[in-house]
């Protein structure tokens, strides 16, 4: 890992970070992360699935060479899978051991049963270690699929940056992580949480913006294969699919098409591998059934005008 | 507020003032913006420097927006309150030293007016349009797919009402309507060790005495998504409806509230009003199509593909509401009733006109939509909110077999 770097100081500097760590974002995007860094706010960034809300975290982290420490939410996530847990084993072993040893001190045995060594730190309270200047990047991914009990606890962590263990006491953060939480919108979350947090709702990409994030993830593709294949998408997503290819399936596309060898888009070759695109099965008969035939001569003509 | 503006910027400065206007204009136009937000707002400014207009707009965008659907009105909002580029360009002024001198007194003030005056217009252009006058038409067993646009204006509930409509939910007892979460909760009696509670009793006998404690799973309403019609042949129930579902969100956590007639509004945020005659008046301004056509396959259709992912998680239960009359054209309606069942935990569908007999020989939306119901209800009477929770309260003998129904109505028809 490398040093721990400041945050920048300008968005300017914010944008040249994520483009120094591949990740082409527009100016938006820059504003609020730069705002979230400086104000100390945590990011809540909302978005359809693909478009690169957790790889924002990922850059960050490794753009700040800060730590990242991920908490993949999900339903039923509680304090002890997600804050700290008591190992317990552990500690019966240690009441046995005082026991055999003759202590009966109450007071002895409750600080010795609960003490750090015995103390599993789940990543909300890994999140807290930061020392100043290298606080760890804390990504909370897809908050929407857990219910309202652990958001509401997610509330007070992210207003004081301190997490209380009854048997231990309070363990507050020396800096507090940069805090980055995303959601796919499967359920809304609490205002009252949203309010503590800077929003920012992730767009698709841009024509221009996908095409430069083609050329930097898929460096080997052939200029003129990118170029249809954004365009392409660029056009599928502007009919009402149920899901709209993200960016990801852009990458993916591109990848598949340059490992077969592809140099340009044909019909035969999108209706092979549109399964990296599209994944409902309505949606691909659609496709298959003339409208991506149409799509692809759209695109075609389009871009030999504009090489004209 | 002005705290924070004063730490850098002049005393006399307008900045603050302006975004404090700007916040409460936003306000104004439904946004909630809240006095913390506006304070988050400056210090933002302050922390970004004003460069740009563009940096700008994205330093409160990032502050004063929390939704996705309030993006458009921050938008048109920041176009017109920020409209005067010398304005821009004297916050720019303000904020460095050396242009301070410079700065007439008198200036900043007629734009705010101005702006203030144009913002105002807006909102009031749009309290201005009339009501149009409310038209009854006892439209059961007719189908229309024309669009109708009319308001509706609701009867206020009496308080004795409320009382029956209160009771009524309270002895509500939807079937299959707890679910096992993966949290636990202790219970003596319960079927799973508890670890840290044993440890916890233990260090208080120093050890010397550990007795097993137990947990139970516990286990929750799942999230109920109702989806009710409001079209013309429906609209003598609408307004039992309506207290149904103000009593319901009341009293339970997740519950989403759609109506429909030709067109899908969702009603959630209206019903959560706690007076039930605002949560009405709220949701007659809101739906434009009451007691117009019907178009059960495209409100589904819209339904599955911009809520369904959003409302249909950890396991929903489906409540629709509709005598399932369809105009002719039922192509589609299948699909999506199929899409709907399969992506929520349980579909109920409640109709209030399966006590007629005329209703089996033109239910052709009917046929198409029950194959993919797991329940099928009828409601008696819908004239008070004790009858539909009756029939949604009672056990799996209140239901119609679905398979036999539809047999029926082969036959009938053949």
């Amino acid at each position: 890992m490398t040093e721990p770097r400041g945050i920048p100081t300008s968005i300017d500097a914010t944008l040249d970070l994520l483009a120094g760590a591949d990740y082409v974002a527009d100016r938006s995007l820059a504003t609020v992360l730069f705002l979230g860094l400086k104000m100390k706010r945590p990011l809540f960034l909302e978005g359809e699935a693909g478009v690169g809300k957790t790889e924002i975290a990922k850059v960050l982290a490794s753009a700040l060479g800060r730590r990242l420490i991920r908490l993949q939410c999900y339903e039923g996530l509680d304090v002890s899978s997600a804050v700290y847990e008591w190992n317990y084993a552990a500690q019966m072993i240690e009441i046995r051991m005082e026991e055999a040893a003759g202590k009966v001190d109450r007071k002895d045995m409750e600080r010795n049963v609960f003490s750090e060594r015995y103390l599993i730190r789940r990543p909300v309270l890994e999140a807290l270690t930061g020392k100043p200047g290298a606080a760890p990047v804390f990504l909370i991914d897809e908050l929407d699929r857990t219910d309202e009990a652990f958001e509401a606890y997610l509330l007070e962590i992210l207003s004081d940056f301190q997490v209380t263990v009854p048997e231990l006491g309070t363990i507050k953060a020396e800096e507090p992580p940069i805090v980055v939480i995303t959601t796919n919108r499967t359920r809304e979350i609490h205002d009252a949480l949203k309010r503590r947090c800077l929003y920012h709702w992730v767009e698709y990409p841009d024509a221009e913006r996908e095409l430069e994030i083609v050329r930097r993830k898929v460096p080997q593709a052939n200029r003129r294969l990118s170029a249809e294949v954004v365009a392409f998408i660029q056009k599928l997503r502007q009919i009402d699919l149920f899901k709209a290819p993200g960016v990801a399936e852009t990458i993916d596309w591109a990848s598949a098409l340059t490992e077969l060898d592809k140099v340009a888009l044909d019909p035969e070759t999108v209706s092979d591998t549109i399964g990296v695109l599209l994944k409902y099965q309505d949606d691909i008969a659609r496709i298959e059934q003339g409208e991506g035939r149409r799509i692809l001569k759209e695109v075609k003509a389009e871009l030999s005008t504009a090489a004209q | 507020m002005s705290a924070a503006a004063h730490r850098s910027a002049n005393p006399d400065g307008r900045i603050a003032d302006n975004i404090v206007y700007f916040a409460r204009a936003l306000r104004k136009a439904g946004m909630r913006v809240g006095p913390a937000s506006v304070v988050d707002a400056i210090e933002a400014v302050l922390a970004a420097s004003i460069g740009s207009r563009d940096d700008f707009y994205w330093t409160l965008h990032a502050v004063l927006v929390t939704r996705r659907e309030d993006h458009e009105t921050f938008d048109e909002a920041f176009r017109l309150f920020w409209k005067s580029r010398e304005l821009i360009e004297k916050m720019i002024a303000m904020f460095s030293p050396v242009a301070l001198a410079q700065r007439e007194k008198q200036k900043p003030r007629a734009a705010e007016h101005r702006v203030g005056q144009a913002l105002f217009e807006a909102h009031r252009k749009q309290q201005t349009e009339d009501p149009k006058p409310e038209i009854e038409i006892d439209a059961r067993l007719t189908v229309s797919g024309n669009e109708v646009l009319r308001a509706k204006d609701f009867a206020q509930m009496s308080a004795d009402e409320l009382a029956q409509a209160r009771k009524a939910i309270a002895q509500l007892r939807l079937p299959h309507d707890e679910v096992k979460t993966r949290r636990y909760r202790p219970d003596p009696r319960g079927g799973r060790i508890d670890p840290r509670a044993m440890m916890r009793s233990a260090a208080r006998t120093g050890g010397q005495l550990m007795l097993p404690r137990f947990r139970e799973p516990r286990t929750v309403h799942p999230p109920l998504v109702v989806l009710a019609d409001i079209s013309g042949s429906m609209s003598q129930y609408s307004r039992v409806f309506l207290h149904f579902l103000h009593a319901l969100a009341e009293n339970r956590r997740r519950v989403h509230t759609f109506v429909f007639g030709t067109r899908l509004t969702n009603l959630t945020r209206q019903m959560r009003h706690r007076d039930p005659d605002l949560a009405l008046a709220d949701a007659a301004l809101a739906v434009k199509d009451w007691a117009g056509g019907t178009r059960i396959g495209d409100t589904l259709r819209e339904f599955n593909r911009l809520w369904s992912r959003r409302v249909l998680g950890q396991g929903a239960v489906v409540m629709l509401i509709t005598d399932g009359l369809e105009r002719d054209d039922v192509t589609g309606l299948s699909e999506e009733m199929e899409r709907l069942r399969k992506s929520c935990r349980r579909l109920i569908w409640l109709n209030p006109l399966l006590r007629f007999d005329g209703f089996e020989a033109r239910a052709r939306g009917v046929r198409a939509m029950l194959p993919h119901v797991d329940e099928f209800r009828p409601v008696h009477t819908l004239n008070a909110l004790s009858d539909l929770c009756a029939s949604l309260s009672a056990g799996r003998a209140g239901g119609v077999d679905v398979k036999r129904w539809l047999a029926d109505a082969e036959r009938r028809a053949a």
